[in-house]
């Protein structure tokens, strides 16, 4: 059972770093970000063929981070110069890094099986992660909380103030952008080197997982006041790890996680908007006085 | 100080919706002036904000502020020299940061965003006296996320965060349109008292015709893309309401009155 736990809590912080990058552009930027589905195996390409070729695997760690951050550019001129509204150019972008990444590794996967990673060190994974992640969510929480932070956050709120200010938005979105990529691409190195393999289809179904982490822990830590909203992310990231850890453990076979992953992401909105816990009490409620009180059509 | 000149726009050229705003339109603002401008809807006069705001791009004319030419300059260029306060109290405020990290972004403008902290406690008293100015309380909740504010007081902190910088040029368009009487009040005093200690030069949209009377040392009245009135100094003081409107109607009868007799 404390395996169980360890697991979870290893790969909710792997995919909270995803999670954070995803946050930067669905919550803070206002942009559905379609291009993380290809940065996230970008980043594991990236490290497995860097690896493969023996190079220090915290090397290729940081470029895996670089090279994500240059596929977020790309989104972001396609957005901001080429006027390609911003759901389309994540898609272009997504679709067009499936054959990148190919073309880094060379086939459809790489073992990594004899490699050097950042986990091979007498410390325990677990320790590795959370130096990582959680160096990251403070990284960006530092970020937010600067001059240009706060452009960020402007930008994503209301351009207009930003362009009152005398301020380019396209730039502001482009290097946002790029840091949510980039943060995408290192969450996708960790977890190549975690489960020993990189894989060009790991990245299908990433968008998703990030959404659903993020609306699961605002729904959750939403009403527990003082909590960062970078901390929710990484919070609902580990949630939503358990939640699909549990399926597992139920019985449900792994193919169905996406199904799984859905459903997560409906509930949590609809306990977001509170529909579902309101619509559930009215009618477990019915009968008796509230029917006779009631003096309203239901 | 501004200098319009042979300012020209369509909008929808070349269609059936073809719709000539501005033909030729010239203008210039001294320095230090206060403007208002009264106009009937579609006149131009939001259109020509917009467009020396850099929001609309004009088709043809120059325009110069401060003897550069701006026409050409893409918005965020123009910004940096003017300030602006729209008629929607949401859009001069970022909703989800607080009052004091709005005044901070305000107070960098023309300044580098880097990476240094977003709001500075030195600043914080400076940010107080500013809000304490606009006697509406909000010294007191500078960490209320400014989305949670009344229209009113946004429109206030607008105003407050447009002029902290000290802009060269104030542009106001229909800034009190969407407040109550009252709130609307207090937000012109509070624009008077501002450019009047910052002598800022300001153009200022307004329907309330009252207004446009008492306030500044100039009035123009736009009809179809042209200036129709242009009253100053001297003689904007002695105007009244009564000769007002009976220039607006002799203006627009010319209009009327050609449809009426097209229709009778």
């Amino acid at each position: 059972m404390l395996n169980f736990w360890v697991n979870i809590l290893e790969q909710g912080f792997m995919f909270g770093v995803m999670v954070l990058g995803v946050y930067i552009t669905y919550k803070i930027l206002d942009f559905p970000d379609l291009s993380v589905e290809g940065s996230f195996p970008l980043g594991a390409s990236v490290v497995a063929s860097c690896l493969v070729a023996g190079m220090n695997p915290f090397l290729a760690t940081f470029i895996a981070f670089v090279v994500g951050m240059m596929a977020g550019g790309i989104t972001g001129y396609l957005h901001v110069k080429l006027k390609i509204t911003n759901l389309l150019s994540g898609i272009l972008v997504m679709i067009g890094l499936y054959s990148i990444n190919l073309r880094i590794m060379g086939k459809a996967n790489i073992p990594l099986f004899a490699q050097k990673t950042v986990f091979s060190n007498p410390m325990h994974p677990i320790f590795m992660i959370l130096i990582f992640s959680l160096c990251m969510k403070f990284a960006l929480d530092f970020l937010l909380n600067t001059k240009f932070g706060f452009l960020i956050k402007a930008t994503g709120d209301n351009p207009q103030l930003v362009t009152s200010l005398g301020i380019d938005i396209g730039v502001t979105k482009i290097i946002a952008l790029m840091l949510s990529n980039g943060l995408v691409a290192l969450s996708g190195a960790m977890v190549a080197q975690y489960q020993r393999f990189a894989d060009v289809g790991m990245g299908s179904g990433i968008i998703v997982m990030g959404l659903a982490s993020i609306i699961f822990g605002e729904a959750i830590f939403k009403r527990v006041s003082l909590v960062k909203a970078t901390t929710m992310a990484l919070g609902g990231s580990i949630l939503y790890k358990i939640v699909t850890g549990f399926a597992l453990k139920l019985g449900f076979p792994p193919t169905d996680l996406k199904l799984i992953t859905a459903v997560i992401v409906v509930l949590a909105l609809g306990l977001n908007e509170k529909k579902i816990g309101f619509k559930l009490k009215k009618t477990l409620s019915i009968g008796g006085d509230s029917v006779v009180m009631h003096t309203k059509s239901m | 100080m501004l200098c319009i000149r042979n300012l020209c726009k369509t909008f929808h050229p070349n269609t059936i919706n073809e719709k000539k705003i501005f033909h030729h339109f010239s203008l210039d603002v001294s320095d230090g002036d206060f403007i208002t401008i009264i106009g009937s809807n579609g006149a131009g006069k939001s259109t020509l904000l917009n467009i020396i705001a850099g929001s609309i791009i004009a088709d043809d004319g120059s325009i110069q502020l401060k003897g550069t030419e701006i026409a050409t300059q893409p918005e965020f260029k123009r910004t940096q020299l003017i300030g602006r306060v729209f008629q929607d109290p949401t859009m001069g405020t970022s909703p989800s940061m607080d009052i004091i990290e709005n005044l901070s972004m305000a107070m960098n403008k023309g300044k580098r965003f880097g990476l240094t902290k977003g709001v500075s406690k030195k600043e914080i008293p400076y940010f107080k006296e500013m809000l304490s100015a606009l006697s509406l309380g909000l010294e007191n909740q500078i960490h209320t996320k400014v989305g949670l504010l009344s229209g009113g007081q946004r429109q206030a902190l607008s105003l407050l965060m447009t002029t902290i910088s000290k802009p060269n040029l104030l542009l106001l368009d229909e800034h009190t349109a969407a407040l109550d009487p009252k709130t609307s009040d207090r937000i012109i005093h509070l624009t008077k008292k501002i450019v009047s200690e910052q002598k800022i030069t300001t153009m200022m949209i307004t329907h309330n015709l009252n207004q446009a009377i008492e306030i500044g040392n100039r009035l123009l009245m736009l009809h179809e893309g042209k200036v129709v009135l242009d009253i100053k100094g001297e003689e904007k003081k002695n105007l009244t309401v009564d000769i007002l409107l009976k220039e607006f109607e002799k203006k627009q009868n010319k209009g009327i009155l050609s449809d009426r007799v097209l229709f009778a």
